[in-house]
This record gives C-alpha cells, sequence and structure tokens, in this order.
C-alpha cells in the first residue's frame, strides 16, 4: 500500500517529480486529455447521432446500424492507433480519426434503437394529429429517443477517454497516458497516480454526462428511464 | 520496483525522427528480405518466416487470457445473476459496482491492480474478469427475468421444484440470452487483452509492441491488429453456432 501513499503524493504535487522540470503536470495533461476526447467525441456525435436517428425514423437498415456496433467492439483499440501511426504518422488528427472509427458504432447503434424502438401507435397519433414528418421527428421521436441516444454518447464517451490514454502506447503524446507509459521518468508511483486520475476522470465523464442525460431527458420519460441503467446497447441488439 | 520493460514507444520516437530525413532501416536481422528493410505495406513472407516464433505463441497465449477470464467472468456472473433472480435488491447494487468497473479505462485498472497483486497474469485476469461482469450479469438476468409467467406456472402445476425449474425451464429458455452476453464478452475481452502486455508480457499486444518500436514495423502492425479481429470474429462466429446447437427450438420459430 506504500506505493498508494506515494501515488497520492505524486498527485498532491501536480505530477512534479524531484529533478526533471520540463514535464508538463497532471492538470495540464488532464486538460489535454479532455480535449482530445472532447474534440473525439462532438465528431462522432456530428456523425453518428443524424445517420442513426435518420435509420430509426425510416425503421431501415437494422442489420447495418446493430452490425456496426459488435463490429466496432471487436476492434482493439491499440491495433487501430497503431496502424494509424504506422500509415500516416501518429498526429492529433490520426488520433481523432481512430476516436471517431471507434466511437461511431455505439452512438449510431443506440441511436437506431431508440428511434426505432418509439411505439408506432404514437407516430400514428402524432400523424392523425397533423404533425408533419419533420415534427414527429423533433417532437415525438426524439424527445422519446433521448434516454438511448444518451446511453450512446455516455458508452462512446467512456471509450473514448479510455483510447486517449492508449494512444501514448502508440507515441502520441498529451493525454494522462503519457505518464502511464514512461515509467522510466515518473517511477511506479507517477505511473499509479496517473492511473488513479485517468479511472477518476473517466467516472467523472461518465456521471457527468449521466446528469446532463437527466436534464435534456423528457420529465415524463424520467421514470421509466430509470431502469436504464449502464453502457452498450441493450441485449436485444444482438441478433 | 519490479521488472518490467518499458511500455512506451520509446525506440519509435528515435527511428520516426530518423524517417524524417531518409528511409527507415530498421535492423530485422541480418537476412531480411527488401520488402520488410524498406517496411513495405505488408510482406507475407515475413508472416510465414514468423509465424512460428513470434504471432502464433501470441495468438495461443490471447485466447488462453480471454479463455480464464470470460471462465471465471462467466462463474461470478452466474452466481450473481442467480442471487439477484432471486433476491432482487441486489441488482441495483451489482449493477453500479459493475459499471464502475467497466467504466474504469483498460490501461489505467491493470495498473492500479500492480499495485497490490504485482505484475503479473493475476492483475491481468482480475482486470479482464471485471471487464466481462457487467455484460454477463445484465445479460443472465435479463434472460431469466423474460421467461413468461405462464411457462413459470406449467412447470409449478407440474410439480417441480424451485431447483427443477431453474434447470429445466428458466436457464435453457435464458440460454439466447445469455449466449448474446458472451458473444460480447468475448468480443470485449478479445480486444482489451491487447492491452495486457503493459503489465504482463503475454498476447497479442506483444508483437504490436515491439513492432511500434521498429519503425513502425507495418507487417507485423497489420499481422498482429488483423488477427486480434479475426479471432474476436472466429469466437463470435462459434458462440453463434454453439447458440444453434444447444436451443434447437428456436429456430422452428
Amino acid at each position: 500500500m506504500g506505493e498508494f501513499i506515494k501515488a497520492f503524493e505524486f498527485i498532491a504535487n501536480n505530477g512534479a517529480i524531484a529533478g526533471q522540470h520540463s514535464l508538463p503536470s497532471l492538470t495540464q495533461l488532464t486538460l489535454e486529455t479532455l480535449k482530445v476526447a472532447a474534440i473525439g467525441v462532438a465528431i462522432s456525435v456530428a456523425i453518428a447521432v443524424p445517420i442513426g436517428v435518420w435509420l430509426g425514423h425510416l425503421h431501415r437498415g437494422s442489420f447495418f446500424a446493430i452490425n456496426l456496433g459488435n463490429i466496432g467492439r471487436a476492434l482493439p483499440s491499440l491495433a487501430v492507433l497503431a496502424i494509424g501511426d504506422a500509415f500516416l504518422g501518429l498526429g492529433l488528427t490520426v488520433v481523432e480519426v481512430a476516436l471517431v472509427i471507434l466511437a461511431v458504432p455505439p452512438i449510431i447503434t443506440n441511436a437506431y434503437l431508440g428511434v426505432d424502438g418509439v411505439d408506432r401507435d404514437l407516430v400514428d397519433a402524432a400523424r392523425g394529429m397533423g404533425m408533419s414528418e419533420r415534427e414527429i421527428l423533433t417532437r415525438v421521436e426524439l424527445p422519446l429517443a433521448v434516454p438511448l441516444i444518451f446511453t450512446g454518447i455516455r458508452t462512446a464517451s467512456v471509450f473514448v477517454v479510455s483510447t486517449t490514454t492508449i494512444a501514448s502506447l502508440a507515441g502520441f503524446s498529451g493525454s494522462l497516458g503519457d505518464i502511464i507509459a514512461n515509467e522510466t521518468s515518473y517511477h511506479f508511483s507517477g505511473v499509479l497516480g496517473a492511473a488513479i486520475c485517468v479511472a477518476a476522470l473517466a467516472l467523472a465523464v461518465d456521471w457527468a454526462l449521466a446528469l446532463l442525460q437527466r436534464a435534456v431527458t423528457p420529465r415524463g420519460l424520467r421514470l421509466q428511464g430509470e431502469a436504464k441503467v449502464g453502457v452498450g446497447a441493450p441485449a436485444p441488439g444482438l441478433t | 520496483m519490479r521488472p518490467r520493460r518499458e511500455i512506451g514507444p520509446t525506440e519509435a520516437t528515435e527511428v520516426s525522427a530518423l524517417a524524417a530525413s531518409g528511409p527507415v532501416i530498421p535492423n530485422f536481422g541480418a537476412n531480411s528480405s527488401k520488402c520488410v528493410v524498406e517496411n513495405r505495406f505488408f510482406c507475407g513472407e515475413w508472416v510465414s518466416k514468423n509465424w512460428d516464433s513470434v504471432l502464433w505463441p501470441a495468438l495461443r497465449q490471447h485466447v488462453l487470457l480471454t479463455a480464464i477470464a470470460v471462465g471465471i467472468g462467466f462463474a461470478i456472473s452466474m452466481a450473481l445473476a442467480l442471487a439477484a433472480h432471486r433476491y432482487g435488491w441486489l441488482e441495483r447494487p451489482t449493477i453500479l459496482a459493475t459499471t464502475t468497473l467497466y467504466t474504469i479505462p483498460s490501461l489505467a485498472l491493470f495498473e492500479l491492480l500492480v499495485a497490490p497483486v504485482g505484475a503479473n497474469i493475476f492483475a491481468a485476469e482480475i482486470a479482464l474478469v471485471s471487464y466481462t461482469l457487467l455484460i454477463l450479469f445484465r445479460n443472465i438476468l435479463t434472460g431469466l427475468r423474460e421467461v413468461p409467467d405462464e411457462v413459470l406456472d406449467a412447470a409449478e402445476g407440474m410439480g417441480m421444484s424451485r431447483r427443477q425449474t431453474l434447470l429445466r425451464v428458466e436457464l435453457p429458455l435464458a440460454l439466447p440470452a445469455i449466449v448474446a452476453g458472451l458473444r460480447i464478452a468475448v468480443v470485449t475481452i478479445i480486444a482489451l487483452a491487447t492491452i495486457v502486455y503493459t503489465i504482463y508480457n503475454k498476447g497479442l499486444g506483444v508483437p504490436i509492441h515491439t513492432a511500434l518500436g521498429e519503425g513502425p514495423f507495418k507487417t507485423e502492425l497489420i499481422a498482429a491488429g488483423a488477427l486480434t479481429v479475426l479471432l474476436a470474429l472466429a469466437a463470435d462466429g462459434l458462440l453463434v453456432l454453439l447458440q444453434r446447437a444447444l436451443t434447437p427450438w428456436t429456430r422452428a420459430r
């Protein structure tokens, strides 16, 4: 347990190592990690939510939307990053592309399942009330699909934070993973301290998004929504 | 504190600095072919030459790492799910605990386990097992809960004991959901096990790590990456076949 005490000292010193002044501070690396992850999540959401929602609205492409999620899971993030590194060189752009490749599938799958699963009777009722297709999508289907869409975004965000740290193993620098990948400079206590920070960061991101999810979920859905704790596509998605 | 190799691509930075100035000529041994020396897209000949010494052992270790993790994870999840099926209040705390474990990034969890357990197979397996729990627990419990009430009533009417109902009615009917969970767990663990090398030098992460330090050496990266994905797809396919064999009645519909 001595190592844990040293690790917390490392955190308390904001990542300062005696005799090494050029190393970035923990705060700096945490902010960098968040920045890299946030860009990746933002791009993925911009790409994947419209596709998933649109496919769900048309009730088409279930095979594509569901299997995409399963294939995404099989991609080892280290290999994706390493291959990006080999062919394009590992700059921020390549890391972001890898993050998007890994984050898009769960968002599409969940957005699809969310919109596709909206009660058809409700949609018929909306149509009967004279709503246009656009109104049906924005005022009926989207609000009802919010819990699942957000589940996808949460899954993807945690995954992206995790992958951002793994990028350090593939040679990218600019995340908390840099410390874990560099035991020579930071010693084991630093590595352990960084691991604690990474774990805390991922949990914080997940909780922050859970709060946001609650805030944007229509009030009427909140009670039912409570049941849906967790990550990833629900089991019935796997066929 | 413990003998362990540097896990970051320390050599890589120095070689890629060279890359800017001229062609990369990593030292892959005296009798490397031209393809390897020039680090072309993919050198099939390197793969066949190094299959027995590099790729096959890594693949075997990867399968073993995954099988142990999913096996133990399945046993724990089954016990937890059966308990939560009987005592409903257990569900929420279990979901909370397993979700938390699932959320911790792999690179961090491995290191967090090194401090108390050491950089060995135990740390690796504890981390991998903890990633299977949420998926398996949730699927097994969902499967058990979705058994229709009429079926349970019929079982009771036939005079089945609680134990018989579980073994002969509930578990068989929950099989599709259980196998669906196993499929997600196996595929997830195969992808995650490439990070194991950071604390325990085994699995397909090892050739990926070696390749990153050599240029990076494209052939080895692609070969190891492709093997990981193919292993996941093969395992997934096997589980689908297993499910079909175990649940012949689902095909009649």
